[in-house]
């Protein structure tokens, strides 16, 4: 599958093309040497170039159009992978997707917002690029009711711009939907283990992503709004969401900081959409480990820990006289 | 014309030492029936035209007078302040912009949380002030809040969030958005305790605010013709890439659509409130000694 070149990875772009060009002619000893090399030099230029990214770079590459989805990560780190649809009340959501699974022998719920990334238009437009609307979230909440029914972790991968900011949202309480998640969640008697994993966008994120651990992908992004709309607003003008992109404190290592994820969960060095089976194999770890964790937990202390996690947000920005 | 002023700017935000309100003397032109309008009138009109009941939008401390019994409550956990954990700069420093929107309004933040008796029943308020950066809600107005709803677990009152707000404030990035999860999880933990939660919806009451706690009320209550919703007109007006109909996203759409319990005027709202708590099961308090009588006890006893 060709992969999309970012602006900024033209050096990657240019030791691809000579790597494809060398790899389509005959095979020699020469050449497989000559390929080898490339080989290397196109792991350290990526580490390289990935290893200083800005934040608006990590912007692009947390959207990029190759960017492993929920169902990549779901068939090849779990078994069974069983979609289930609908929120009983409206339309299935082909923005959101809920599937019950095994993840290494356990059962679990899978919930995530699904851009169509990695297919045609015509799948993108499928899963309205990745806008859950309100049956979206209910289509979500339903599934995690199921989930605490019957013993099942929740494991929540994010990846949206936003919800779907459209009529047929507002008419149908996309704001309701959100907040009954995020009052559900909180209270919900089953571990939930976040993943944001692409772009974690504002409120439409945050509508499935309460839980006792939250992981975020190395190169993810997670903001109360999109760079090009705080520029709008704040510069007036969009294209300063470079600027923006900076200011919003979204990346990864800025979340730690600021307490709000636990954990980052590394990417191959040119990003997940370089690789997906070695993006897998790299959140398989961290997200066995968070699960044992809060699966070994009293239900009741598990509860608790997730109330004062929330309930503790936001306090490195409060000074009290 | 000099001798009216448009009133589309916040009023009465004010403590009572630094009074934002349109001074006396000035004339009001109301936005909905174009009528001018004496402003010591529409003040004593709870800021509701008399000729065409437009709401005007008003602030938080005005809010409160109009909900306590004799304008007296108890203000809590004044002394929050945001330590801009960002570092925020866009054409100017966010620091800057905190301190002179502190300097113009009397507030640390964009929330005022009190308790007091609303027609003899104890009760816990939160009113928002969209005079401080567009009521927007950051680490301070979601720790205030939370806060509001934990006396209300702890008391046992029921708890009113007044809402006013443009959303979570940018200028606090992520931690602005995870005030959502903080509050609606202190408002799980109320709901479970049986005390109820009432969300009263103002002009203008969007975004993060809408998709938290405004939508979580046991009851959700606007006022008439309040712009009530999740993304900002102009957003869905550039998806849709069309002009939305009059009223959408106004109370009465929202009510139309099942999001909303009631619409109330104004000039009805503590009444309607103190009505419904009363079914709802609340007990007017006992009625409390005069404070100069708490005072004269307290000092005996020393
Ligand atoms: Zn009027």
């Amino acid at each position: 599958m060709p992969i999309d070149i970012l602006d900024f990875e033209k050096p990657i772009g240019a030791l691809l093309k000579e790597i494809d060009a060398l790899s389509a002619q005959p095979r020699t000893r020469e050449r497989q040497q000559a390929i080898d090399a490339l080989e290397r030099r196109l792991e350290a230029t990526r580490s390289e170039i990935y290893g200083r990214l800005t934040p608006w770079q990590r912007v692009m590459v947390a959207r990029h159009a190759n960017r492993p989805t929920v169902l990549e990560y779901a068939s090849r780190l779990f078994t069974e992978v069983t979609e289930i649809s609908g929120d009983r009340r409206f339309a299935d959501d082909h923005a959101m997707v809920t599937a019950f699974a095994r993840y290494k022998e356990t059962p679990v719920l899978i919930v995530g917002h699904h851009k169509g990334g990695g297919g045609d238009t015509k799948q993108k437009v499928y899963r309205n690029f990745g806008y859950a609307k309100p049956e979206g979230y209910r289509k979500a909440l339903r599934a995690m009711k199921l989930a605490e029914k019957f013993g099942c972790p929740v494991l929540a991968f994010v990846d949206t711009p936003a919800a779907f900011p459209g009529v047929e949202s507002e008419e149908r309480g996309v704001a309701e939907a959100i907040a009954v998640n995020l009052r559900e969640m909180a209270a919900l008697d089953t571990p939930i283990i976040v993943i944001v994993h692409g772009e974690g966008g504002s409120g439409g994120a945050l509508g499935i992503a309460v839980g006792d651990r939250i992981l975020m992908h190395e190169f993810a992004i997670y903001s109360v709004i999109p760079p090009e709309g705080c520029a709008a607003i704040l510069w007036r003008d969009s294209n300063r969401k470079v600027e923006a992109a900076e200011a919003l404190k979204l990346t990864a290592p800025d979340l730690v900081r600021f307490e709000v994820i636990d954990a980052i969960v590394p990417e191959p060095p040119g990003g997940a959409h370089t690789d997906h089976d070695r993006a897998a194999a790299l959140l398989d770890e961290p997200l066995a480990r968070a699960l044992a964790e809060v699966s070994a937990m009293d239900p009741a202390a598990r509860l608790e820990a997730r109330y004062r996690k929330f309930r503790a947000m936001g306090s490195v920005g409060i000074r009290e006289s | 014309m000099a001798w009216f002023k448009k009133a589309r700017k916040p009023m009465g935000s004010a403590t009572a030492e630094k009074p934002s309100r349109v001074p006396e003397g000035l004339w009001v032109k109301c936005p909905g029936c174009a009528q001018v309008l004496y402003n010591k009138d529409l003040e004593s009109n709870l800021h509701v035209c008399p000729k065409c009941a437009h709401h005007f939008r008003i602030g938080a401390t005005e809010r409160l007078r109009i909900l306590f019994d004799e304008g007296r409550w108890t203000e809590h956990h004044t002394g929050l302040a945001s330590t801009d954990p960002l570092h925020f700069t866009d054409t100017k420093a966010y620091r800057d912009r905190l301190r002179a929107t502190i300097d113009a309004t009397g507030m640390t933040d964009a929330v005022v949380v009190a308790t007091g008796r609303l027609e003899g029943l104890d009760v816990v308020v939160a009113a928002m002030e969209y005079a401080f950066i567009g009521g927007s809600m950051g680490v301070v107005v979601g720790e205030k809040i939370t806060r509001a709803i934990e006396i209300g677990v702890d008391r046992r009152q029921p708890v009113i969030v007044v809402s006013s707000s443009g959303g979570a404030r940018m200028m606090e990035g992520v931690l602005s958005l995870m005030q959502m999860a903080k509050i609606s999880a202190a408002l799980a933990r109320l709901d479970r305790a049986r005390v109820p939660f009432i969300s009263v919806l103002t002009d203008p009451t969007t975004g993060g605010v809408t998709a938290s706690f405004a939508m979580l009320g046991d009851l959700n209550i606007a006022e008439p013709k309040a712009l009530i919703g999740f993304a900002g007109p102009r957003v869905i007006e550039q998806t849709i890439k069309q002009k939305l109909p009059d009223g959408f996203q106004r109370s009465e759409f929202l009510l139309e659509h099942g999001m909303l319990d009631l619409i109330v005027d104004r000039r009805e709202m503590k009444a309607v409130l103190a009505r419904l708590l009363r079914l709802l099961g609340a007990a007017p308090a006992p009625v409390e000694p005069p404070v100069e009588m708490a005072t004269a006890v307290e000092a005996d006893q020393r």
